[in-house]
């Protein structure tokens, strides 16, 4: 796959028509129907297995037009879109209820990584097939013994010469089970400041030595492993950014990490009125205090939507998120528990049934304020980055 | 393309505002205004006046500066940073944005008067301790070529003071809205001690007579002409209530910064960071539903309900909890009248109550959204 074979995009007004009618030429009818959540994403990997031609198809024309990873540099997979571009095709993606062809760790955390930190070589090797959905990646992050206190991780790769030696376990790990390769942060000097000997480690999940086993969750899915590392050979290579300075890809990646997770409540919420939620049931209309718990709730979406809105507006005009990332993510993982709770209240018993999909997203919407560090922990980032408040 | 990021017109007005308000209407101004028993300040309102701030939403033909409301909510938070006592919002937000919807000359005489200080306008609405603009039983009795007023309105807010009234009416072609000066036979102000301690009254009208000329609009039009005034105001007092939550959680914030106890600064203490953390948040989501609220006024003001109802109903929230937690985060002396927090708790108190509650605009979002 070539760039010489990508569409060269106009600029604004000529993009909106001219993606559209892209979008229209190319995206099949079954990709079509809006989907999202769970079962509608398509993951990538070796051992991906396709729901149906048609996602297969979405996913290489999309490739090759480099719209699975549209604001990345045409040179790594991309399409070197601008965000006010980006914008307008997520917009038109959605006026259409075409499916996103692509979502995983590669595209949402590493890609930016690599993009920031990694050498011409690491962006050339790593990049396109995540763009590609060839490869899929997994974040050795959380240890039992380092959660909020993240910085804390024992796992070490020890210099052996021509190779890192890798021993330790991680928890938490994001499908490490689905996972071609996973990148982890590993503690490489055991003697400096806990912050200062962490490196930013890539490593291959079929190495010798790498084991996961799933977790089972409340919510019934077990979307989180535990990985562990058994005298792991890793080539010296794959070291991102400096060696010891592994926590300064980490912090870039987390505040990626916490925009996309507030932007999920954007989808799972504001986009759909909760009156519409309380309108599929009787209870719902009738009971005052749910109602009225309901309205606040509305009131505050909306003012959350306009909220992403104003920072996606201000990052455009150049202005970065940055700590405020920290805020959306406090804001909108609350926000998303309050609507799931409001939407389990609104559906009674009828929701309280296994095969009801309320239930385990309901479940799940719990674990969204504590992944990428915890309510508690974006408020200490808040008071201290932000308000200057002592650490 | 609607940006939720202000301009560098917008920052420039900002920054004149803030230098304008620290200078002459500080909260110690307010302070002294209630303590001598006043409620107007001429002096400051002719500053506003010569800084074309009484002109924001006139048109440049009747003398105004015509910025728009993006601006106007730049001025107005401001002015609830420091509190200023003025007749802004009343005047220069909701009865310019009434008059200048109409095409009539009386209106343009109007709008020029107000751009250049020489009238003042409070607008009638409340008749019970609730905003409702859909239950108006004053009424207006066609007689000749004009109307007879009787009834009363309540928690005019500028009514005291005012040199103008635009007044909501029922006539038997439905709602009318009159504009009539307020020193007119049969109209009897009476002047209410409010709680932060700004002009609010009890208009009588006892058969107030009005000229056909004093209409504004034709007769049944009047809820709906007073309609963009109104939402005009509800923004403007969000956008207010926002900025006196900004500086309420600024001096929270200053005070847990200086304030020892148990040999460390209270800042130091994790409850209180979260909280202060948690408000600050709440500050942001009202902020941006006050940008949001401006930018549709302007775009397009037949679609802004919805936005204004979210920036009102954030706001007016926002502004009490910043007020109720700056009390609480100072401790003892947050209770003093000789501290300024009690005053930002007062002003969004009533701020919160007037041209819509909470409850009001929650509901006018539901109702929105399909509840």
């Amino acid at each position: 796959m070539t760039t010489s074979t990508q569409p060269e995009f106009a600029d604004r007004p000529e993009f909106r028509k001219q993606i559209r009618a892209w979008l229209e030429e190319n995206c099949p009818d079954d990709m079509r129907d809006g989907a999202s959540g769970e079962g509608a994403i398509c993951w990538g990997g070796k051992t991906w297995e396709f729901s149906s031609p048609a996602q297969k198809l979405w996913l290489d024309r999309c490739a090759a037009a480099g719209l699975t990873v549209p604001t990345w540099p045409r040179a790594y997979g991309g399409a070197g879109l601008t965000r006010a571009q980006d914008k307008i095709l997520k917009e038109e993606m959605a006026e259409l209820g075409a499916r996103s062809p692509l979502d995983s760790f590669g595209i949402w955390m590493l890609g930016p990584a690599l993009l920031k930190f990694g050498s011409e070589e690491q962006k050339q090797t790593y990049l396109p097939p995540i763009a590609r959905g060839e490869i899929r990646w997994c974040q050795g992050y959380s240890e039992p013994g380092a959660g909020s206190d993240l910085a804390g991780v024992q796992s070490r790769a020890e210099d052996r010469g021509d190779h890192w030696l890798v021993n330790g376990q991680k928890i938490w790990t994001s499908y490490a089970d689905k996972a071609d390769w996973i990148f982890a942060l590993l503690r490489t000097d055991r003697d400096a400041p806990k912050h200062k000997g962490i490196s930013f480690i890539l490593m291959d999940m079929s190495s010798k030595g790498v084991s996961t086993r799933p977790i089972r969750l409340i919510s019934g899915a077990s979307p989180f492993c535990e990985t562990f590392f058994d005298d792991v050979e890793v080539p010296k290579f794959q070291v991102v950014g400096d060696v010891n300075r592994g926590w300064d890809v980490a912090k870039y990646l987390l505040t990626h990490e916490r925009e996309m997770i507030s932007a999920g409540g954007q989808t799972m919420g504001a986009g759909r009125a909760l009156g519409a939620v309380l309108g599929d049931a009787e209870t719902g209309q009738s009971d005052p205090v749910l109602r009225a718990d309901a309205m606040r709730t509305e009131v505050d979406a909306l003012a959350m939507e306009m909220t992403l809105e104003r920072y996606k507006d201000q990052a455009e005009g150049g202005q970065g998120v940055g700590d405020a990332s920290a805020m959306l993510k406090y804001a909108g993982t609350e926000l998303n528990k309050r609507r799931l709770e409001l939407v389990m209240a609104a559906g009674g018993s009828d929701a309280l049934d296994w095969d009801d999909r309320r239930a385990p997203s309901w479940l799940r919407t719990k674990a969204n304020s504590i992944e990428g560090g915890t309510s508690e922990v974006m408020l200490s980032i808040i008071s201290r980055r932000i308000l200057g408040l002592p650490g | 393309m609607l940006k939720l990021i202000q301009t560098e017109e917008e920052i420039m007005l900002q920054e004149a505002a803030r230098g304008l308000l620290d200078r002459s209407a500080p909260v110690s101004r307010l302070r002294e205004l209630r303590d001598a028993n006043q409620t107007r300040d001429d002096a400051l309102w002719q500053e506003m006046v010569d800084a074309g701030w009484a002109g924001i939403l006139v048109p440049e033909s009747a003398g105004g500066a015509d910025m728009g409301h993006a601006a106007a909510h730049v001025l107005a938070g401001e002015m609830g940073r420091t509190l200023a006592v003025s007749p802004f919002l009343s005047t220069a937000v909701m009865a310019a944005t009434v008059l200048r919807r109409l095409d009539d000359p009386r209106c343009q005489a109007a709008l020029a008067q107000i751009a250049s200080g020489a009238r003042t306008y409070a607008i009638a609405v409340d008749e019970g301790s609730k905003f409702n603009p859909e239950r108006i039983e004053l009424t207006a009795e066609k007689r000749g070529n004009g109307y007879v007023l009787k009834g009363e309105k309540r928690f005019v807010v500028d009514g005291g003071n005012a040199d103008h009234v635009l007044v909501l009416a029922q006539s038997e072609d439905g709602p009318c809205l009159f504009d009539l000066p307020a020193d007119r036979a049969g109209l009897r102000r009476n002047v209410s001690a409010m709680i932060d301690s700004r002009d609010a009254a009890r208009l009588e009208f006892d058969d107030v007579t009005v000229s056909g000329d004093e209409l504004l609009g034709a007769a049944g039009d009047g809820r709906a002409l007073l309609r963009y005034g109104l939402e005009a105001g509800q923004a403007a007092l969000a956008a207010e209530s926002t900025g006196l939550a900004q500086a309420a959680f600024a001096m929270t914030t200053e005070y847990l910064k200086e304030r020892k106890q148990f040999g460390v600064t209270i800042a130091s203490f994790q409850a209180l960071q979260h909280r202060a953390a948690h408000l600050w948040c709440e500050i942001e989501m009202a902020t941006s539903a006050v940008l949001q609220a401006g930018r549709i006024l302007d775009a397009d003001p037949d679609a802004a309900t919805l936005a204004v109802s979210v920036a009102k109903a954030r706001a007016t929230d926002t502004a009490q909890l910043a007020a109720r937690e700056g009390v609480q985060m100072h401790g003892g002396i947050g209770m003093t009248d000789a501290y300024d927090m009690g005053f930002y708790m007062k002003r969004a108190r009533v701020a919160a109550e007037w041209l819509g509650d909470y409850g009001y605009h929650a509901a006018q979002v539901a109702r929105l959204r399909g509840f």
